[in-house]
């Protein structure tokens, strides 16, 4: 096993590869991988919002999984697969994800998105995959995609504030992208309930 | 947060006498307790010997009939694990119910019951505290103490032990399995935590420069009608308030066993020993719940502001121990 040793407290080298790239940096280790992302790799899409796992906002992949990045430290991420809000789109095509936020109103100010976005490929995987979340009813018997009920997707995604609360767009982005028929747009509703 | 310097360790061997050559060094898992500590300075360690890639991932059944956890285990994989969710529903269920889904992931099952207390003064450095700097006080004593402990306090600590995944290892008879200096040992998990005393600075019996390798989970095969009642501030992604982990077994409609651990109430996860043997022989019916209930918090000691959690920690009880006779449907 390769041994990365600094004996001086001081920068390391250590090599990590981002969206299918790799990139060579000297950093110290106790520099986290957001703050690596943001800071030495010009990759400003994941945000800071609170530093310490309490909000969602810095969420990126590592392996396929969605990770906070505020509390991983880059020195330990060699050797894994790093996607970020940058890594998602295809040229100048959109992610589904990132397209179906689009189209439900997902989001305001846009804080929090990069860290919505990436938590929902994953939580799209892991439904896949057969995970089971603490509201599930039956845990030998997880839900399919097509059946993850609100209550589902609003656990699964809880760790991801929207200081903006565009929960319910978020949550109909999620019900489209599960074939599922989200309910009418917000404002619409509001429209309809107007008294006369 | 200060800097240190990193390495890898090789073996659990290797691990374990690099720290016994360094005493301020320290274990790194899946950092997200450590990295969070480290960024409001409560650790200062030189160095961090990262275990992460160790070979201690492994869930493996054991010829008893029960289950060895590595320690690096994730949380996550833990929860997803088909024997866990058949055998042990209330471990599943009380890993699930905590942190987040990104948290989980990375969260390993060794840093999880090495996870420090969430007392915002022991989170914040502008206030004295005897768990951060024996001797300095505690304000929590005097201060806003709602989330604080109802049972096994010291006047020198009221806090409480954060992990949801530790009540159900303490009410499965878990056993923490460690490797020192000196060797294997194992721990069983009611002597792992510790109640803080005069010495609110030491959670645990671990001593510094040992590894946890591996969680032996024994058979328990009433386990499987066990449940989680998890309260707490907001639906999701919060700590608990209580938190209860249970499991019946009936014999007919007399209770033959029982496992009742509390959580959010003490400085270790709490098994509530006194109640289960209340219940063994009783019928299973409400009124015998809601005793064994009255019996699991009569030496409660509220504080100034967390009395609520003494009735809350009751009907938690009460209702857990109902569901799991029932045959553990949530
Ligand atoms: C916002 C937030 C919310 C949370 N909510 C909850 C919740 O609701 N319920 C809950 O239970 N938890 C919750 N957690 C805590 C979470 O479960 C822990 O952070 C996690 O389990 C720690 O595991 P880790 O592998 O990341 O530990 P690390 O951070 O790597 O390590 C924690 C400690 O254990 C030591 N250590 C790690 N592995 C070993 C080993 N093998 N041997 C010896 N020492 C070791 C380290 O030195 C360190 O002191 C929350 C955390 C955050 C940030
Ligand atoms: S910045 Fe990482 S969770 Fe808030
Ligand atoms: S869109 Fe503004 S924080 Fe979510």
């Amino acid at each position: 096993m390769e041994v990365t040793q600094s004996t001086v407290s001081g920068a390391v080298a250590v090599t990590l590869n981002v969206n299918g790239k790799k990139r060579s940096l000297a950093i110290e280790p106790r520099v986290t991988l957001l703050d690596t992302l943001r800071e030495h790799l010009g990759l400003t899409g994941s945000k800071k919002g609170c530093d310490h796992g309490q909000c969602g906002a810095c969420t990126v992949l590592v392996d396929g999984q969605r990770v906070y990045s505020c509390l991983a430290l880059a020195v330990m991420q060699e050797g894994k697969e790093i996607v970020t809000i940058e890594g998602l789109a295809k040229d100048d095509v959109l992610h589904p994800v990132q397209a179906a936020f689009i189209d439900n109103d997902g989001l305001q100010c846009g804080y929090c998105t990069p860290g919505q976005i990436c938590a929902t490929v994953a939580l799209l995987d892991e439904v896949k995959q057969g995970s089971s979340s603490a509201i599930t009813p039956n845990l030998e018997h997880p839900p399919q995609l097509a059946e993850l009920s609100e209550a589902e997707i609003k656990e699964r995604l809880s760790g991801n504030l929207c200081r903006c609360s565009a929960y319910n767009g978020i949550v109909a982005a999620v019900q489209q992208l599960v074939g599922q028929t989200p309910p009418s747009a917000a404002a619409d509703v509001m429209v309809k309930e107007m008294p006369a | 947060m200060n800097n240190f310097s990193y390495s890898r360790a090789t073996s659990v061997q290797n691990a374990v006498q690099r720290a016994s050559t360094d005493k301020n060094a320290m274990f790194i898992a899946g950092g997200t307790n450590l990295v969070d500590r480290l960024k409001v300075f409560l650790d200062e360690p030189s160095q961090l010997i990262d275990v992460s890639r160790l070979e201690m991932k492994q869930l493996e059944p054991l010829a008893s009939g029960g289950l060895r956890i590595g320690s690096l285990v994730t949380n996550t994989a833990l929860a997803d694990a088909p024997e866990v969710r058949r055998n042990y529903p209330m471990l599943a269920r009380a890993i699930l119910s905590g942190a987040s889904q990104q948290i989980r992931n990375v969260a390993t099952v060794g840093g999880n019951i090495l996870q420090r207390t969430r007392c915002p003064y022991y989170y914040d450095t502008a206030f004295p505290c005897n768990k951060r700097e024996p001797d300095s006080g505690c304000p929590a004593l005097t201060g806003i103490n709602r989330t604080h402990a109802l049972l096994g306090a010291s006047d020198q600590c009221v806090a409480v032990h954060p992990s949801d995944m530790c009540v159900a290892l303490a009410a499965l008879d878990a056993v923490v399995e460690v490797t020192g200096p000196k060797g294997k040992r194992q721990i069983p998990f009611g002597d792992f935590h510790r109640l803080p005393g005069n010495t609110p600075e030491r959670d645990t019996n671990l001593e510094p420069e040992e590894l946890i390798t591996a969680i032996l989970l024994p058979p328990l095969p009433f386990a499987k009608s066990g449940v989680y009642l998890k309260l707490r501030d907001r639906a999701s992604y919060a700590f608990a308030l209580i938190s209860v982990a249970a499991a019946v077994d009936l014999a007919e409609e007399q209770i033959k066993d029982v496992r009742l651990a509390i959580g959010g109430v003490a400085h270790k996860p709490w098994r509530s020993q006194e109640a289960e043997q209340f219940l063994i022989g009783k019928a299973a019916n409400a009124a015998t719940f809601e005793e064994a209930a009255k019996i699991a918090l009569q030496s409660a000691k509220p504080l100034a502001h967390n009395r609520f959690k003494v009735e809350l920690a009751k009907r938690a009880i009460k209702r857990s121990l109902m569901l799991s006779a029932a045959g553990g449907v949530v």
